[in-house]
């Protein structure tokens, strides 16, 4: 992946893009790389630009600037009929008047098949798929889990060499999406070729996707594997997709000067710009100013809102270090918590993490 | 009109259903136009014209009453002729469905029937014009037509008005006169229809009424033929019974039927009664 | 609803089915109900000073079938005409940017405003004999258009395409675009797209604007009668019959409108069971 050869070559296998596109005062420029076999998700809030990236990718947009490689072929001035492309849309925009069978072997028939044999292999694809009881139905009436089922069989039906997801799990209710995602994840894991899905939800990034590419206002703020994102975000958005306090300082050996702000005592010493990040959970509230004084980590807040977490209460503070914190909903009865309310809160040593910035 | 039709009236007039016409149109009346003591056109001068006079005329009479109007309002300073000009048909259901007007002059006896069946004439109308037939070619006549019989030839495309309108009825008659087989391209539904193909050369010939052709200037070329004799258009005109100005609807009369008249009429190809 | 419904639903429905009705305002229900009596009273009047009793012997004249079915004939072929030249026009209008769009689709309407007999006119004067068009048709091929059923085909077209036209713009415009590009992503070419995915789609639409320019096409006079003329058999369809009769004979006119009217009706009763449910 990173350690791959140099963008440009022209032999290279899988994806190599530089998509650059203008519009209305928006700049999108994203650089995308991706081997073989790769599901790369690009991930970001909405209104980064991530869906025209997609567009940008099938040819549905033009490139203003940059170059579009696939399988060292360039692809930017090629139609998107052309493309070894397939796309699945995030409502799938299956066919109203097509079956599900027809829906899948529109593209093989638009390669050139003759009727029957596009629906051999449309039916091989239904049936990869589990759908094979619903050939015949019209996307009407699939449940959600089946649509999307029918959408990736009829994109991978045309067997691309790209294969992009619009939020290929938006659409889907709670309890079908995490089974949709399960077999999504295995229908990507036998894919090939190059996948990109774009998505805003870091659950389906993290699940599906084995490279991450966050884009925030049309760039690219952090790329890596998920893990590696979620241990060590470098916005706030990542840290609240990940779910961690995340602060931007100066360090000097355990101690981290942030930007305009007290200090945080870490394990690691390091020297320089560094990111510190600590889970809600690691924080520890106090009525009163707690005289043990066990934790270095010690600041005077204020509640600034109370909202249920799962099981659990989290709290947004507001004072010398604006921070999230979780407690049981026990602990916050008996703290008292009301926004406004005075709080002292500790954070230990060991459980904050620092990184270079 | 359609064979069946026509025997569709006759079979309603047996049956005697029906006999209110919808629109005032029926042609059923052959009530004569011919009687010499047309009080319509004796302007007794009794009193001196003024006012507003409405006259409904025929749409070929528009050019040369209009100029009679000029003329009428000139020799009687406060007066004024308002025309309505139309198709005869429609004049006459407007006339008949009350619309205020002083004189009625139709192109076709027939028309004016209807009026004066529906008792509402003044006394005896008077044919006051006559038009014929005449044949309209192409400007130049390349086809060389000289005779109605010509019109039979082969490829010359020839467009007749409907026989259900008057000048259609009479190029009928005058076909038959010089048992004349013709097929035309098309059977129009008034005469200028007819004229206008041939105007713009879609048609090669049209039989349509002198006054048409002397209308349309250059733009076409008449033909005169004998058989036209025999399908002569009696134009009569009347006073209507509620005239608001009779008297001066009179010397308007007078002054169609008058040798000054009957110059202008002359003049846009009507022939005298 | 049937019986074994649970009773709460039950009356919820009939509940909401009770305020529906009960909502209808007057200054819409009034106005409403007037429009459909202007609408129907000339027809009922027609029905009412009908010659029932010669109304056999019309059926019977050959005329009045040769009438009937050249009106039905020239109004189905300028309704083919109209869609195979009219769909591809909306689908420009609706789906590519060029300049002067506005202009062009300003310009598709003019014939709804036109007189018939101007656009007869203006016909004559493009395709005529004579005309800026048909002279060359005329002296290259041999073809001239007035006077033959396929001027009347051509008026009726020229009159009843806008509806068409506009009727499939607007369906076209409600359709969502992207299933063409999904189609596009799929490997179909644009004309695929729009062949395979879109015209489907639109089809109830186009349906719809098919039976509207058929109707136009059925009732045109006016373009007719000017640029086709009037022959019997040839280029005398129902309505031009209906005028000339009108001319002398008005129950045979009334006659001939009924055949036109139930025959119409038959048809678009027909049509709109058979496509048109839903749309």
């Amino acid at each position: 992946m990173t350690d791959a050869p140099a963008p440009g070559e022209p032999d290279r296998q899988g994806l190599d893009a530089r998509l650059v596109v203008e519009r209305h005062g928006f700049r999108l420029d994203v650089a995308l790389t991706a081997a073989p076999g790769d599901v790369v998700a690009l991930l970001g809030p909405n209104g980064a630009g991530k869906t025209t990236a997609l567009r940008v990718l099938a040819g549905l947009e033009p490139l203003a600037e940059g170059h579009l490689r696939l399988d060292g072929a360039p692809l930017e001035r090629v139609p998107p009929e052309s493309r070894p492309v397939g796309v699945v849309f995030q409502d799938y925009l299956l066919f109203p008047h097509l079956s599900a069978l027809d829906n899948v072997a529109f593209g093989p028939r638009c390669q050139g098949m003759t009727r029957a044999e596009a629906r051999a292999r449309a039916a091989v694809w239904l049936e990869r798929m589990g759908l094979a009881d619903h050939a015949a139905a019209r996307p009407r009436r699939l449940s959600g889990g089946q649509a999307q089922r029918v959408a990736l069989a009829r994109a991978l039906a045309t067997r691309p060499r790209l294969l992009l997801l619009d939020e290929p799990l938006a659409a889907l209710d709670a309890r079908t999406r995490l089974e949709v995602r399960a077999q999504l994840r295995r229908h990507l894991a036998e894919f090939e070729a190059v996948a990109v899905l774009v998505t805003h939800d870091p659950l389906d990034a993290m699940v599906l996707a084995d490279r991450l590419v966050v884009v925030e206002h049309g760039r690219v703020v952090q790329e890596g594997a998920p893990a590696e994102i979620a241990r060590r975000p470098r916005t706030d958005y990542i840290a609240r997709l990940v779910g961690l306090n995340l602060y931007r300082g100066e360090a000097e050996g355990h101690t981290v000067r942030l930007d305009g702000g007290p200090s945080i005592t870490t394990t690691e010493e390091l020297s320089g710009p560094v990111f510190v990040a600590f889970p809600p959970a690691a924080v520890t509230l106090f009525r009163d100013r707690p005289t043990g004084a066990s934790a270095r980590n010690l600041w005077r807040c204020e509640v600034a809102g109370v909202e249920t977490h799962g099981d659990q209460i989290r709290a947004d503070l507001t004072g010398e270090l604006p921070l999230a914190a979780d407690l049981t909903t026990v602990a916050a009865a008996e703290l008292g918590l009301h926004p406004g309310a005075p709080v002292w809160a500790t954070v230990k040593a060991t459980q904050t993490h620092a990184y270079p910035a | 009109m359609t064979p069946s039709v026509r025997r569709t009236r006759r079979m309603l007039r047996v049956a005697g259903a029906g006999a209110t016409a919808l629109l005032a149109l029926s042609a059923c009346s052959s009530s004569p136009a011919s009687s010499k003591d047309a009080s319509a056109g004796s302007a007794s001068g009794s009193a001196k014209p003024s006012g507003t006079v409405t006259v409904f005329a025929a749409a070929s009479l528009q050019e040369s009453f209009t100029a009679l109007g000029k003329e009428f309002e000139r020799q009687h300073p406060g007066t004024r002729i308002s025309f309505g000009f139309g198709g005869s048909d429609t004049l006459a259901a407007s006339i008949t469905g009350g619309a205020p007007a002083d004189v009625f002059a139709a192109a076709s006896p027939r028309t004016m029937a209807t009026v004066t069946d529906a008792e509402d004439v003044a006394g005896t109308p008077v044919t006051f014009v006559r038009n014929q037939l005449e044949i309209a070619t192409l400007p130049g006549n390349p086809h060389k037509v000289a005779s109605l019989k010509d019109l039979t030839k082969p490829g010359l495309k020839v467009v007749l008005c409907d026989r259900t309108v008057p000048c259609g009825a009479a190029a009928r008659k005058a076909l038959d006169a010089g048992h004349l087989r013709l097929t035309p391209v098309s059977y129009e539904q008034d005469v200028k229809s007819a004229l206008t193909k041939v105007e713009l050369k879609e048609a090669d010939a049209a039989v349509v009424y002198r006054t048409d052709v002397r209308a349309a200037g250059d733009k076409v070329e008449g033909v005169e033929f004998p058989e036209s004799a025999e399908a002569v258009n009696d134009y009569p005109i009347a006073l209507l019974k509620n005239a608001r100005n009779a008297e001066t609807a009179k010397a308007f009369i007078a002054l169609v039927r008058s040798a000054e008249g009957q110059k202008v009429l002359g003049a846009a190809g009507f022939l005298r009664p | 609803m049937t019986p074994r419904d649970e009773p709460g639903t039950g009356t919820t429905t009939r509940r909401i089915g009770t305020a529906g009705r009960r909502g209808v305002p007057l200054p819409l229900l009034l106005p409403g109900v007037l429009a459909l009596a202007f609408l129907l009273l000339p027809l009922l009047a027609l029905l009412v000073r009908a010659p029932w009793r010669s109304l056999p012997h019309q059926l019977t004249s050959t005329e009045v079938w040769q009438a009937l079915q050249l009106s039905l004939v020239s109004a189905t072929a300028a309704t083919a005409v109209s869609l195979v030249l009219g769909v591809p026009l909306a689908w420009l209008l609706a789906r590519t940017d060029f300049r002067g769009r506005a202009l062009v689709r300003a310009l598709v309407t003019l014939p709804l405003v036109l007189p018939p007999v101007v656009g007869g006119v203006a016909l004559l004067l493009a395709l005529g004999r004579n005309g800026v068009v048909g002279k060359w048709l005329d002296s290259w091929f041999g073809i001239t258009l007035p006077f033959t059923t396929t001027a009347v085909v051509l008026a009726e077209a020229f009159v009843a395409m806008p509806f068409l036209v506009i009727s499939v713009e607007g369906t076209l415009r409600a359709a969502d675009p992207r299933f063409e590009e999904a189609a596009t992503t799929l490997g179909a070419s644009r004309f695929t797209a729009f062949r395979r995915v879109t015209l489907p789609l639109i089809a109830p639409g186009v349906a719809a604007g098919a039976v509207l320019a058929w109707a136009r096409a059925l009732g045109e006079f006016g373009a007719t009668i000017t640029f086709a003329g009037n022959f019997p058999g040839r280029t005398q369809t129902m309505p031009l019959a209906v005028y000339l009769a009108l001319q002398n004979d008005p129950e045979a006119a009334i006659s001939l409108s009924l055949v036109l009217l139930a025959v119409s009706i038959a048809v678009l009763a027909g049509l709109r069971d058979r496509w048109l449910t839903g749309v």
